[in-house]
């Protein structure tokens, strides 16, 4: 195997004095869709935010392409490529759909390529085209996870990392958002760490997936594996 | 119509500095009590750089428009550095001592002032002439059209900033949400030096504006402007740019109306505004520009 895009090791987070990752190691390839599986408060999210370095880890390593990037500031991350849409989309309610995604490309100095890229999110979705003058806390829950999405493709990242997008959505939605990230990792090949706790979608997406438990990786597979494994059918696709 | 150009003008005053502590506000909650020192820091060094080029170039307005943007920068800096040193080692901590440290600043700037002015009131001169002419019922002078001019140009600039640039969009956008400007790869720190860089620079000009209109300057100016823009912040919906403007424009013009009702002289000038303050946190807390939150949701 080829040296992973993404690489965690023993990686430790803590909130106070209390654990909310205990070591976890996760390596993933580049183009590779992975999801980080889990019930509610198992540390997904602090996964993502000890990435991006929104909290500091308290030991372990994150690696990106081979360069250690635990302790860079969260700015210099998105630099490098590797960009978090955090849980519950957090888009700039009060401004504009357009200033929304302007931000997202705050790292480029050049406004013909932010121009470009406007487009190019325009057409992947065009509702955000239609709407960029309004402000962002007027779109619908799925809109605004396409904003949030949308945004994070202006800086063209090398890997995504996407918390929870179907959160909250209908099921009809949550489809048309699992296409839309399906397309963006073919079209770009772009690297994806998909955490959900809708197992069954996830599933349906990725090739591989890690399953976190109270800050631990309990198990880890290709998805077909996951999928048929009875404790996960228990636990996350049990209907 | 005097009224309405004089209360513009004041306004403009008002405006300028409100624009710093609205910004400011928004993007790190605090209440910067020292951002009318600021104010009076700027009118000094003003006075300090005519001093020293008047005997070169006069004290016209090449060299007030000299002085001028020469002062902003330095103010400007001065606020960076105020903010660095003073109120960035507070950032995680809570509300109440940054609060303390704004009062701490405000005291260091204005006793320091003090006593390198002794105290004393300082006549601001510039050769400007100030012969009067009309137009129509309106009474001018050429200082009063330059200042105004030159207030609305940098409430004009300061619109296109934070609207048209991406580092204005950082601002606003950090105001609503640091974490997520973060993910944006803004850096956080760098938009806050620059609200603190662009806040006291403009409170700067008002500075040295009012110096020019009012003819004197003194180590306490900063004092009460500190509180009208207090009060214009909080008119216009506290951390709203646009807001301030507004706010510090409308409080002018109240005060300069309000004098004009009878009974109410000019001494109850400063009662009437700060009346109105206490109007709109009952009635209208969230300022004419904000909306409350429940609306916000
Ligand atoms: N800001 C915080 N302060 C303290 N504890 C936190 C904080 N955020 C999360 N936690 C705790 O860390 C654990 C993991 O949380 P989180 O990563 O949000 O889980 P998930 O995303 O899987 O639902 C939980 O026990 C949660 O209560
Ligand atoms: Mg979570």
């Amino acid at each position: 195997m080829s040296e992973p895009i993404l690489s965690l090791k023993n990686l430790e987070t803590r909130y106070g004095q209390i654990y909310a990752l205990r070591g976890i190691s996760m390596d993933i390839q580049e183009g590779e869709i992975v999801t980080l599986l889990g019930a509610n408060g198992a540390g997904k999210s602090t996964t993502l935010k000890t990435i991006s370095s929104l909290i500091t880890a308290s030991a372990g390593s994150v690696t990106f392409n081979g360069r250690e990037i635990t302790h860079l500031h969260p700015h210099t991350i998105v630099e490098m490529g590797v960009i978090h849409v955090p849980e519950g989309r957090m888009i700039f309610k009060e401004l504009t759909v357009k200033e929304n995604l302007e931000l997202g490309s705050f790292t480029l100095h050049d406004n013909d390529i932010r121009k470009q890229r406007l487009e190019r999110v325009y057409g992947l979705f065009p509702v955000l085209g239609e709407r960029q003058q309004q402000m962002g806390g007027f779109l619908s829950g799925g809109e605004q996870q396409m904003l949030a999405m949308g945004r994070a493709l202006m800086t063209e990242p090398k890997v995504l990392l996407l918390d929870e997008p179907s959160m909250g959505l209908a099921p009809l939605i949550v489809n048309n958002i699992m296409d839309i990230i399906r397309q963006i990792n073919k079209d770009h090949g772009t690297t994806i760490l998909l955490v959900e706790q809708n197992a069954k979608a996830a599933l349906k997406l990725a090739t591989r997936g890690y399953v976190l438990e109270t800050g631990e990786i309990v198990m880890e597979g290709s998805a077909e594996e996951l999928s048929k494994d009875e404790s996960i059918v228990k636990a996350y696709l049990g209907e | 119509m005097q009224q309405l150009f004089n209360g513009l003008l004041i306004g403009s005053f008002y405006g300028l500095v409100a624009i710093g502590y609205s910004m400011v506000y928004g993007i790190i909650k605090l209440l910067n009590f020292a951002h009318g020192d600021i104010y009076m820091i700027g009118a000094f060094s003003g006075l300090v750089f005519l001093s020293i080029v008047s005997p070169y170039i006069g004290a016209g307005w090449p060299a007030l428009i000299l002085g001028m943007l020469i002062t902003m920068l330095l103010v400007g800096l001065l606020g960076v550095f105020i903010q660095r040193v003073a109120y960035r080692p507070m950032l995680k901590a809570p509300r109440l001592s940054i609060l303390i440290t704004a009062l701490a600043v405000s005291m260091i700037l204005y006793n320091t002032v003090m006593l390198l002015s002794a105290g004393r009131y300082r006549a601001f001169n510039v050769e400007i002439s100030s012969e009067s002419f009309y137009l129509g019922a309106l009474r001018l002078t050429e200082t009063r059209v330059v200042l105004i001019v030159a207030a609305f140009a940098l409430m004009f600039i300061m619109h296109m900033f934070i609207t048209k640039t991406m580092y204005g969009k950082a601002m606003r956008a950090i105001a609503l949400d640091r974490d997520t400007c973060q993910l944006m790869g803004i850096d956080v720190y760098k938009i806050i030096a620059l609200t603190f860089f662009v806040g006291s620079a403009l409170a700067a000009a008002a500075g040295i504006m009012a110096g020019v209109y009012y003819g004197t300057i003194h180590f306490y100016m900063g004092f009460l402007i500190g509180l009208k823009a207090f009060t214009a912040a909080v008119i216009g919906g506290i951390g709203i740019i646009p807001g301030a403007m507004l706010g510090g424009l409308l409080l002018g013009l109240l005060e300069a109306f309000g004098t004009q009702i009878p009974f109410i002289g000019t001494q109850w000038k400063d009662v009437f505004s700060f009346a109105f303050l206490i109007l709109f946190l009952i009635f209208k807390p969230n300022g004419l520009l904000g909306r409350s939150e429940s609306e916000r949701m």
